[in-house]
C-alpha cells in the first residue's frame, strides 16, 4: 500500500510540472506582454514613456530572456516564496487577491459534490433494484435531462424561476444589506437561501452521469450469483442490497471522484459569472477579458494542481478500498 | 444505456426473416439494430430537419438575420392562430399594437383583434442570396404588410426576428460541432491507433497525455485558449481557431476508443493470418482493422458533438468564443445573460432550448449507434 502511495505520489510530479509549463503558456500566449500592458496603462495615465524606457523596463524584468528562463523564474517565485506575480488591473500581489475565492470554490465544489453523492447513490440503487418502474423511467429522463442542460441556462433558469415565483433575488452570495456585518443566524439564513442555486446547478450535471453509472453497475452486480446466496440465506432485500452489491458498484464511484473535480470546478467558473458568486468565475473570466496573465494564469494553475491532488486522493481511495489495484 | 435496444435485434417472424439474418451484410445489420431504438431513430429525423433547415436558413427564414426595426423591440413571438370570430379561419396572426405602460414607461404589445394577418407561403421579402450564389427575394413564409412581423419566437433588443437568428445560428453552432468532432477525429485517430497497435513505451506515454488532459478543469483552460485570441482577428478566422481549440481537449474521448478497438483487434486471428501472408502494416491497419471499427468510431464521433457545441456555446456565452456579428446559440445566449432582460424578454432564452434539444438529440443518437455498432454482439 505504502509502495502504491509512493509511486503514485512521484507520478503526480511530472503533471504538476506540465500542467504549470501549460500555465505559464498561457499567460505568454497574448501579443504583447506585462510591459506593453504597463507602458499602455501610464501613457493613458498622461505619463511620457520613451522606447528606450520601454526597453529598459524589458530588461529589468528579464522579459527578452528565453522562454523556460522565464519559466524557471515565475515557478521558481511561486514555490520558494508563494509569489505568484501581481495583477496588472488591480495594482496588488495576485496571492491577495486569489486565496479567499478559491477557498470558496473549493467549498462550493466540495458540497456539491457531497450532494451529488447523496442524490445518485439511493436513486441509483433504486433504479437498478426497480428497474423499469415508474421511478426508474422518471430518473432516467432526468438524467439525460441534466446532461443535456449546460449549467449556466439551469443557473439561468432557476434564478428566473426563484424571482418570478418567489420573489427571491438570488444573484450573489449574501444580499447587499448583510455585506460587512458580522455573521449571526439571519445572515446564515440568508446565505443558505442564496447557496443552493450553485448547489443544486453543480450537482444536477454530476448527478445525471452518476445515477447512470450507477444503474448500471448495480444491475451487473445483481445479476450474480452471491446475491442470489445472500438471499436463499434469508436475509431482507435491504440487508442484501446494501451490504453487498451496492459496496461493489461504489467502485467506480470513487475512481471518478478525480474526474469529478475537474467538472465541478469548470461548472463552478461559468455558474458563478452567472450567478455574480465571489468565487474564481468571475475574476477569472474579467482577468481573460483584461488580458491580466498573471492573475488569469494564477488561476488556472491552482485550479489544475487541485484536479492533480484531487485526482490522486481517489487513486488512493481506490487503492484502500479494492486490493486487486493495489497489487497489478 | 438503452430502453428498448436490449431485445433480441430481429425478431425471427418466418424461416425467410431468419435466413436473411444469416446472409445479411455487417450493415444491414446495424441499421435493424439500430431501427429498434425509437429515441435514436426519432433524434435522426430531428437532426436531419434541422440539418435542412440549417442549410436552408436565408430561404426559410422570414427575415434577415441584420434586419432590425425600431419600432418592434423585445416584441413577444406570435401566436399563430386558426380561429376567427368562432369559425375556422387559414393559419393567421393578430396584428399587434405597440403601446407604453403610462406607469413605467416600458412597452406593451397588444393583439388587435379585428385585424387578421394571414401568414402566406413563398412572399416576397427582404434580398438575400439563395445558398450565397442566387440573387432572390422569395422567402417560404411571411406576412404581407409593410409594417407588421411575423415573429415565432420574438424579438430582442433590436427588433430583430429570433426565430431568423435562431436558423441563423445553427448553421454556426453545428457546423463547429462538427468540424471540431472532424479535428479531434483526425487527432484521435491518430493517437488512439499508435497506441493501441504498437503499445508499449507508444501507449504508456499517449494514455499519460490523455490522463493529463482529463484531468484539467476543461472550462478555465478553454477561456485561457480563447481569450488570447486578439480581438480584432477575422471573425471567420476566429471561428476556425476556437473549434481547433474545442478539439485540442475533446479528442481524448476518441482516441480511447480507437485503441481500445486497436487492442482487441490486435490478437484476431485474420489479423495474423494478413500478417503471416506477408501485408505490410500499413495495409493491415487500413485494410483489415480499420474497417472493422468504423461504427465504433462512428458512435464515439456522435457523442463527442454534444460536447463540442457546449463548449461552443459556453465560450461564446461568456464572451471568450465566437463574437457578434457572427450569429451562434451562444452568442444569442449572451443578451439573455442577466435576470432583468429574461423577466422582460423569457423568449430570449429559446436558442438554449435549442442547444438542449440537439445535444439530447446527439446523445440519444450516439447512444443507438453504439448499441447497433456491434451487430453480432448478442
Amino acid at each position: 500500500m505504502l509502495g502504491f502511495i509512493v509511486r503514485r505520489t512521484l507520478w503526480a510530479i511530472p503533471t504538476l510540472a506540465f500542467v504549470s509549463f501549460i500555465s505559464f503558456v498561457i499567460i505568454q500566449l497574448p501579443p504583447g506582454d506585462f510591459v506593453t500592458a504597463y507602458v499602455a496603462q501610464l501613457r493613458n495615465g498622461g505619463e511620457y514613456v520613451t522606447e528606450i524606457e520601454e526597453a529598459m523596463m524589458r530588461a529589468q524584468y528579464g522579459l527578452n530572456d528565453p522562454l523556460l528562463v522565464q519559466y524557471w523564474r515565475w515557478i521558481s517565485a511561486i514555490i520558494f516564496h508563494g509569489d505568484f506575480g501581481r495583477s496588472l488591473e488591480w495594482n496588488a500581489p495576485v496571492s491577495d487577491l486569489i486565496w479567499d475565492r478559491l477557498a470558496l470554490t473549493l467549498i462550493i465544489s466540495t458540497l456539491s459534490m457531497v450532494f451529488t453523492w447523496i442524490i445518485a447513490i439511493p436513486v441509483g440503487v433504486y433504479s437498478a433494484t426497480r428497474q423499469y418502474s415508474f421511478f426508474d423511467y422518471i430518473f432516467t429522463i432526468f438524467g439525460f435531462l441534466g446532461k443535456g442542460i449546460p449549467d449556466f441556462l439551469l443557473a439561468l433558469i432557476l434564478m428566473w424561476v426563484a424571482f418570478i415565483w418567489m420573489n427571491l433575488d438570488v444573484g450573489g452570495l449574501i444580499s447587499p444589506q448583510f455585506e460587512g456585518k458580522p455573521w449571526d443566524t439571519a445572515k446564515i439564513i440568508n446565505m443558505l437561501s442564496h447557496i443552493w442555486i450553485p448547489l443544486v446547478v453543480l450537482a444536477t450535471g454530476g448527478a445525471a452521469g452518476l445515477i447512470r453509472v450507477m444503474r448500471a453497475n448495480m444491475l451487473d452486480e445483481l445479476r450474480k450469483p452471491y446475491v442470489e446466496t445472500a438471499y436463499a440465506q434469508g436475509f431482507s432485500e435491504r440487508t442484501v442490497v446494501w451490504r453487498y452489491p451496492v459496496r461493489v458498484a461504489l467502485n467506480p464511484f470513487i475512481s471518478t471522484v478525480g474526474w469529478a473535480l475537474p467538472a465541478l470546478f469548470s461548472g463552478d467558473v461559468i455558474t458563478a459569472v452567472v450567478l455574480n458568486l465571489p468565487t474564481t468565475g468571475p475574476l477569472l473570466l474579467q482577468a481573460l477579458k483584461m488580458q491580466d496573465m498573471y492573475l488569469a494564469g494564477s488561476f488556472i494553475l491552482i485550479l489544475s494542481v487541485f484536479t492533480v491532488i484531487g485526482t490522486l486522493v481517489s487513486d488512493i481511495l481506490l487503492a484502500w478500498s479494492d486490493p486487486r489495484i493495489r497489487y497489478s | 444505456m438503452t430502453l428498448e435496444a436490449t431485445a433480441a435485434p430481429v425478431e425471427p417472424e418466418t424461416a425467410s426473416r431468419e435466413e436473411d439474418l444469416y446472409t445479411a451484410k455487417p450493415w444491414t445489420l446495424i441499421w435493424w439494430r439500430f431501427r429498434k431504438h425509437k429515441l435514436a431513430v426519432a433524434s435522426l429525423i430531428f437532426m436531419i430537419v434541422l440539418g435542412i433547415m440549417a442549410i436552408f436558413a436565408d430561404f426559410i427564414s422570414p427575415y434577415t438575420p441584420f434586419s432590425f426595426s425600431k419600432l418592434n423591440t423585445f416584441a413577444p413571438p406570435s401566436v399563430v392562430r386558426v380561429i376567427h370570430d368562432g369559425s375556422l379561419h387559414r393559419p393567421f396572426i393578430y396584428a399587434v399594437k405597440r403601446k407604453r405602460d403610462p406607469e413605467t414607461a416600458r412597452v406593451l404589445y397588444e393583439e388587435d383583434k379585428t385585424k387578421v394577418l394571414p401568414i402566406e407561403f413563398f412572399v416576397k421579402g427582404q434580398d438575400y442570396k439563395f445558398l450565397g450564389l442566387v440573387p432572390t427575394q422569395m422567402h417560404l413564409f411571411g406576412v404581407s404588410d409593410r409594417k407588421q412581423q411575423i415573429n415565432l419566437l420574438g424579438t430582442d433588443s433590436l427588433g430583430r426576428d429570433l426565430f431568423t437568428r435562431l436558423l441563423y445560428g445553427a448553421r454556426v453552432t453545428l457546423s463547429a460541432g462538427l468540424i471540431g468532432v472532424a479535428f479531434s477525429f483526425v487527432l484521435g485517430l491518430a493517437l488512439g491507433s499508435i497506441a493501441g497497435y504498437y503499445g508499449g513505451w507508444w501507449d504508456s506515454g499517449i494514455q499519460r497525455l490523455m490522463e493529463f488532459i482529463r484531468s484539467v478543469p476543461t472550462i478555465p483552460l478553454w477561456m485561457g485558449l480563447a481569450a488570447a485570441l486578439p480581438v480584432a482577428w477575422d471573425p471567420l478566422f476566429v471561428y476556425v481557431l476556437i473549434t481547433i481549440i474545442l478539439s485540442l481537449i475533446g479528442w481524448t474521448h476518441l482516441a480511447r476508443v480507437v485503441r481500445g478497438r486497436f487492442l482487441s483487434l490486435r490478437t484476431e486471428d485474420y489479423v495474423l493470418a494478413s500478417r503471416l501472408c506477408g501485408a505490410s502494416e500499413y495495409r493491415i491497419v487500413t485494410k483489415h482493422m480499420l474497417p472493422a471499427m468504423t461504427s465504433y468510431i462512428i458512435a464515439a464521433m456522435t457523442l463527442a458533438v454534444p460536447e463540442m457545441i457546449l463548449g461552443e456555446t459556453a465560450l461564446s456565452f461568456l464572451g471568450l468564443g465566437l463574437r457578434p456579428p457572427v450569429v451562434s446559440w451562444g452568442v444569442l445566449l449572451q443578451d439573455a445573460q442577466n435576470l432583468r432582460s429574461i423577466s422582460l424578454a423569457p423568449w430570449l432564452l429559446s436558442p438554449g432550448i435549442a442547444v438542449v434539444l440537439v445535444v439530447l438529440a446527439f446523445n440519444f443518437l450516439g447512444d443507438g449507434l453504439r448499441d447497433a455498432a456491434d451487430p453480432y454482439g448478442h
